[in-house]
């Protein structure tokens, strides 16, 4: 995702070399095309229409259903995500940090309790665990908002009527105008081939 | 006698040819009791499409205006928690002398409550993080509710430790704040684990249950959204409650659009957050045992702690999770197609089975009094628990309070054994109720008498409630249920995505695969 698809409002001043590129179709609005838009009402068909889409060689498309659709990693041919890596590592720092702070903060201010040594790491290991775990939690979330490029206040997407029926009972398969593949008309032939419901065209802003 | 062999009998019985004599298979109830082996039961009644799922659980949080049950509640409630709020300023103002404390019963009422609280909010991890990991499809009727909960019970176990330090203005002394005179916390004692256990687990739970809701307030949002565009082409002016909501949920959501690869992000994450979750709640209530564990008092210094609280709160959790949706599935229409008497029957089981767990734990303190050949340990369970008054002179005071804790939660559940019983909503209610009373029970037992018999008889003293002690706890039930009652009137009640995707027609049919080629009811299920 290009940092003038996320920020819309700083288009104006990015340097020319984060600018998107110039748009290659115009809509029926003469609006720069974002990308087409199919419908489907079950999760058979959809899943049909993006297995051949996936076969066409597109790369930047996605499915957009009511519920994550059992097996949808091998019907779109993504791989699985590096998600769990960012909250073993960001975990496992706040278990370091859990044990640092109290370390640190029992050896600045001694308590002697039963005579035992200020700084023994046994009764730490409650709080080491929560800090943790408190740190896990925050990486996943984030991590997961992050790497979905969320949250963002817009979308072209949104500018479709239809398409908040995604919410509801409708699937979608969306394939964006910046693939190298894209092409107004062969695309539409490709989703039309599927057998969809309707398909549109959806437009910047 | 039958002739007929019972394997033909109940061939014949699937295929519809009345009971043979061989044997007959028990009243499916709502048709989600099904014990035929060759269906599997469905966890959403009535062939609930999607679209009609969504119509169902959003009808709940949009009603434009609530009714005047809904109302009556409501305003008894947010009552009871404006009296817990005088009490709580009343107690700042006086000091924690306006309870019935004395010095040596100096937990009572406060402890008991906090305990309470935070088990009940266990029941809500357990049901969105352990049935998670155990692949136990049922609990998208109820994960919602119960996560809401907990956050809920949570909120109310936090506030008395807080406000039952008396000097409420120095409580920041518990958090390892860097301060003028130099000093930190004392990191070897459970009750500074308990304040990291119990915010950690409030955190979690609440960014658990936030996860939870984003996909179900996107669709609140887009909802919302349509309805205002369609006022707009109508000409018509636009609800404002909908544009509140298109613009809370659209914020909250962080603009969500269902895009499967946010999804495959979403699930992995929400797997991971069940994973850490489970450590977390089994640790979190083991950290509260360990506040008496690791005192010397008798009664209180015992290694069955840890999982005994645990099976408890777990106990209690499920009690209050049953005790506030059976009302509500009677009331909101199309809640029994989502909440079946399947659902309840397995709660039911769970709370049987707890129940179990925690008379174990009762038997085996009075096995381990006795064993361990501990004179003062057999005092306390004898002497200050367990033997009435009218039995002998040396009996326990406290006598009924323990014999409510064992009939409520041991001998209560037994009726469960039956599965007449475990399938009745009144009946389960009912043991609900008595399970949530005995817990808060089990909880003054530990604590009081214990500490109303100490080691010199000069210093034992009874413990009397005082009204604010009272007030104070009925007042906490009214912010529990003031924060349960607008979470059921403004937010998703069933998390929609989850329960869309148990429904058999979530499943691909692969046309290559003979096996999935057939039916649908193959899918979905237990």
């Amino acid at each position: 995702m290009s940092v003038a698809e996320y920020f819309p409002m700083l288009k104006q001043f990015l340097p020319s070399g984060l600018q998107d590129p110039p748009p290659r179709f115009t809509g029926p609005n003469g609006k720069p095309v974002h990308g087409l838009v199919a419908q489907y009402s079950a999760v058979d068909p959809v899943c049909d229409a993006a297995e051949k889409v996936r076969d066409a060689g597109f790369t930047a498309w996605d499915l957009h259903s009511p519920f994550p659709i059992h097996g949808v990693e091998d019907v779109m041919g993504f791989k699985r995500t590096k998600l769990p890596y960012i909250s073993a590592i960001v975990g496992l720092t706040g278990a370091g940090l859990g044990y640092l702070m109290q370390w640190w903060m029992s050896g600045n201010y001694e308590i002697v309790v039963q005579g035992k040594p200020p700084t023994a790491w046994e009764p730490y290991v409650p709080i080491i665990f929560e800090a943790g775990i408190l740190l896990t939690a925050f990486a996943t979330i984030g991590a997961m908002f992050a790497m979905n490029g969320l949250p963002r206040l817009h979308h072209p997407l949104f500018t479709h009527e239809a398409f908040l029926d995604s919410s509801d009972d409708k699937f979608f398969v969306y394939i964006e105008a910046k693939d190298e593949k894209f092409d107004m008309e062969r695309t539409r032939t490709l989703l039309e081939s599927t057998g969809a419901d309707r398909i549109d065209v959806i437009e910047d802003e | 006698m039958s002739t007929i062999h019972p394997d033909q009998a109940a061939a014949e019985q699937l295929m519809g040819k009345g009971a043979a004599a061989g044997g007959s298979l028990p009243d499916p109830g709502d048709g989600s009791l099904i014990e035929d082996p060759g269906v599997r039961a469905p966890l959403v009644l009535n062939n609930r499409g999607f679209g009609e799922i969504t119509e169902i659980v959003c009808g709940y949080a949009e009603k434009p205006y609530p009714d005047k049950l809904m109302l009556m509640l409501l305003g008894l409630s947010a009552t009871l928690a404006g009296v817990c709020g005088l009490m709580i300023l009343y107690l700042i103002i006086t000091g924690v002398g306006v309870w019935g404390l004395t010095n040596q019963v100096d937990w009572a009422w406060d402890i008991t409550n906090f305990v309470f609280w935070i088990g009940i909010g266990h029941a809500g991890t357990l049901i969105s993080a352990i049935l998670c990991l155990f692949k136990q499809k049922w609990r998208t009727a109820v994960n919602r509710s119960a996560e809401a909960m907990t956050i809920f019970a949570v909120i109310c176990a936090g506030l008395f430790p807080a406000i039952h330090v008396g000097r409420i203005w120095f409580i920041w002394m518990v958090f390892p704040i860097p301060n003028a005179n130099g000093i930190w916390p004392n990191f070897r004692s459970p009750l500074l684990w308990d304040v990291f256990a119990v915010s950690t687990y409030f955190t979690v739970s609440a960014l658990f249950w936030y996860m939870g809701l984003i996909p179900d307030m996107a669709t609140l949002r887009d909802r919302a959204h349509k309805r205002m565009l369609q006022a707009k082409r109508a000409g018509e002016k636009v609800f404002l409650p909908d544009m509140i909501r298109a613009y809370t949920f659209g914020a909250l959501a962080g603009g969500w659009r269902f895009s499967s690869r946010h999804w495959h992000r979403y699930e992995v994450a929400y797997l991971i957050l069940a994973g850490i979750s489970t450590p977390l709640v089994l640790s979190v209530h083991s950290i509260v045992s360990f506040d008496f564990a690791t005192s010397v008092m008798p009664g209180w210094h015992t290694t069955i702690f840890p999982p005994y609280f645990v099976a408890g709160a777990i106990f209690g959790g499920f009690a209050m999770v049953l005790f506030l949706l059976i009302p509500a599935r009677e009331i909101y229409p199309n809640m029994k197609d989502i909440l079946t008497l399947r659902h309840l029957e397995n709660m039911s089981k769970i709370i049987l089975v707890t129940g179990m767990m925690v008379g174990f734990a009762y038997t085996m303190e009075f096995f381990i009094a006795w064993y361990s050949g501990n004179k003062y340990e057999a005092f306390i369970f004898v002497n200050a628990r367990a033997l009435p008054t009218w039995l002998s002179a040396d009996g326990a005071p406290y006598w009924w309070a323990y014999w409510i804790m064992i009939s409520c939660n041991v001998l209560s559940p037994q009726v469960f054994w039956k599965r007449s019983m475990r399938t009745n909503p009144l009946v389960i209610w009912i043991v609900a109720l008595l399970v949530t009373i005995g817990m808060w029970f089990e909880r003054f037992v530990i604590i009081v008498t214990s500490l109303h018999r100490a080691f010199l008889p000069g210093e034992w003293h009874m413990f009397h409630p005082t009204p604010v002690d009272i007030l104070t706890f009925v007042g906490s039930c009214g912010i529990f249920l003031t924060l349960f009652l607008l979470f059921m009137r403004f937010l998703p009640m069933f998390a929609m995505a989850e329960l869309k995707a148990v429904t058999p027609q979530a499943h691909r049919h692969d046309k290559n695969d003979p096996l999935h080629a057939h039916d649908e009811h193959e899918e979905g299920g237990h």
